[in-house]
């Protein structure tokens, strides 16, 4: 018969044991040894009926296929565009992706994107080499104009955007801003200069409480206390 | 002349007092600090990111480097003089194949994993509380890691075979004394890291390997009540 050694929910580190048996399934984050089930994450255990995974609490960006990130441009090259993308890998947006009018042979590319450009792009395709490739081609891929951009724990950004983006766009309604959120856990925000303070305060209070249950309700309260008395 | 008393008066087997805690650089990726007794390491962990110079990328998996550092008026005696050392150099190296074991790079092909290890007071055992500060930092960084690493110095002073040396007892002069740092996995009784200073009988090295196994239990669990202690629910 196998065991559960812990609580659904509870925080584990690297090594520590989560159940014993051939009754449960080691899911992303741990791993079996023997008949034992081992986390190999710092994160909050899930169990879900036989199947236990970590949702890791800490961790830098890994790209991911069909991820939305938001990349900011570092180099442009003779078929397209480098961004830098708040991981350990850059990039690739190809001239036929990054834009839908027609570009001139031998155009400069500058006229289209250029240096410190932020462009919301969504990851078709990661090599094993982890090269990645990028299109704006889709609903929502766009240049950033205007506003703030602040980088966040990868790894709050579901917390951050919420259940179907309630979070989201609890603060969206609150504040009047217009947010985009990456994936790679840069953000992007815009609005009136008081507003815009007021997202990046309660988007830290997120990042620092999202494990405590009540986290919906604590930024509501929040926002409704902070959100008073400045103009939208 | 017999070693009946420490000179500090612990047990044989007892460690000095062991403290812990995480997330304390907060620009850094990971870190932590691991103090025992007079002895406090700070590890900090920046990573993946990329490496340069490029010759040093591997593209088949991640690559670890570890920087340890002791300050320089951190020790008792003279000063330390800044910058790397042969002794600081063999102590990065070994301290990398030490957690080396426990990591897995492989999702990180060209990428690197920056470990510093700096020691601002240092008494004796610098390089078994860097691996353990270091361990810690790792898991703060979110760093997939198939257990932590725990470390400890056991050896023999004259005639008795003790735990957790401090600088008075590597320095005993009225008999010889064994220095024995090792690192392990305490879960399995894993070795990752030993190394010896002075000489004792394969009798005495298996008790010391003994005792150490017995603090290593022990240092894993601080090193994990550390981890969860940053997100412990606030009152």
């Amino acid at each position: 018969m196998g065991n559960l050694l812990i609580k659904d929910k509870q925080v584990v580190v690297p090594g520590e044991e989560l159940a014993n048996g051939m009754d449960y399934l080691p899911g992303s984050g741990t791993y079996r040894d023997n008949d034992t089930i081992i986390s190999t994450r710092l994160g909050l255990v899930n169990v879900d009926g036989r199947a236990i995974k970590i949702i890791p609490l800490s961790g830098e960006y890994l790209p991911k296929k069909n991820d939305t990130i938001i990349g900011k441009v570092i180099d442009v090259t003779l078929n397209g565009w480098r961004l830098e993308t708040n991981s350990a890998y850059s990039a690739l947006l190809s001239m036929k992706d990054g834009t839908s009018e027609f570009i001139q042979r031998g155009a400069d590319l500058t006229q289209y994107h250029t240096f410190g450009d932020y462009l919301v792009v969504n990851i078709f395709n990661v090599t094993s080499q982890k090269l990645v490739d990028v299109t704006m081609r889709g609903p929502g891929l766009r240049k950033l104009g205007p506003g703030r951009v602040i980088k966040v724990n990868p790894t709050k950004v579901p917390r951050i955007i919420g259940n179907q983006g309630s979070m989201i766009s609890m603060i969206k309604q609150h504040t009047d801003c217009q947010i985009t959120v990456g994936q790679n856990g840069l953000i992007w925000l815009s609005g009136s200069p008081k507003n815009e303070v007021i997202v990046v305060e309660t988007i830290r209070k997120i990042e620092n409480e999202s494990h405590v249950s009540g986290l919906t309700e604590r930024i509501q309260k929040f926002l409704e206390k902070n959100s008073k008395g400045v103009q939208k | 002349m017999t070693y009946t008393k420490r000179l500090d008066g612990r047990k044989f087997d007892e460690t000095r007092e062991i403290e812990a805690k995480t997330g304390i650089i907060k620009r850094a990726h990971g870190s932590a600090m691991f103090k025992i007794g007079n002895t406090i390491a700070y590890a900090a962990v920046y990573g993946p990111r990329e490496l340069y110079p490029r010759f040093m990328q591997n593209p088949q998996k991640g690559t670890l480097r570890v920087h340890y550092n002791m300050m320089p008026f951190s020790s008792g005696g003279d000063r330390v003089r800044p910058g790397t050392s042969r002794r600081s150099k063999e102590i990065s190296y070994v301290t990398e194949k030490a957690l080396l074991p426990v990591l897995d790079l492989n999702d990180f092909p060209n990428a690197v994993v920056d470990i510093f290890i700096e020691l601002p007071q240092t008494d004796a055992g610098t390089r078994c509380a860097g691996i353990c500060a270091a361990s810690m930092a790792l898991a703060d960084a979110g760093i997939t890691m198939k257990d932590l690493v725990s470390s400890i110095s056991v050896g023999k002073v004259d005639d008795k075979v003790v735990v957790d040396l401090n600088y008075d007892e590597e320095a005993y002069e009225d008999g010889g004394v064994a220095d024995i740092p090792v690192a392990m996995i305490a879960r399995t009784g894993e070795i990752t890291l030993l190394q010896m200073d002075g000489e004792v009988t394969s009798e005495d090295l298996k008790n010391a390997l003994e005792m150490a196994k017995k603090a290593s239990i022990k240092i894993t669990e601080v090193q994990r009540k550390a981890l969860k202690e940053k997100y412990e629910v606030p009152k």
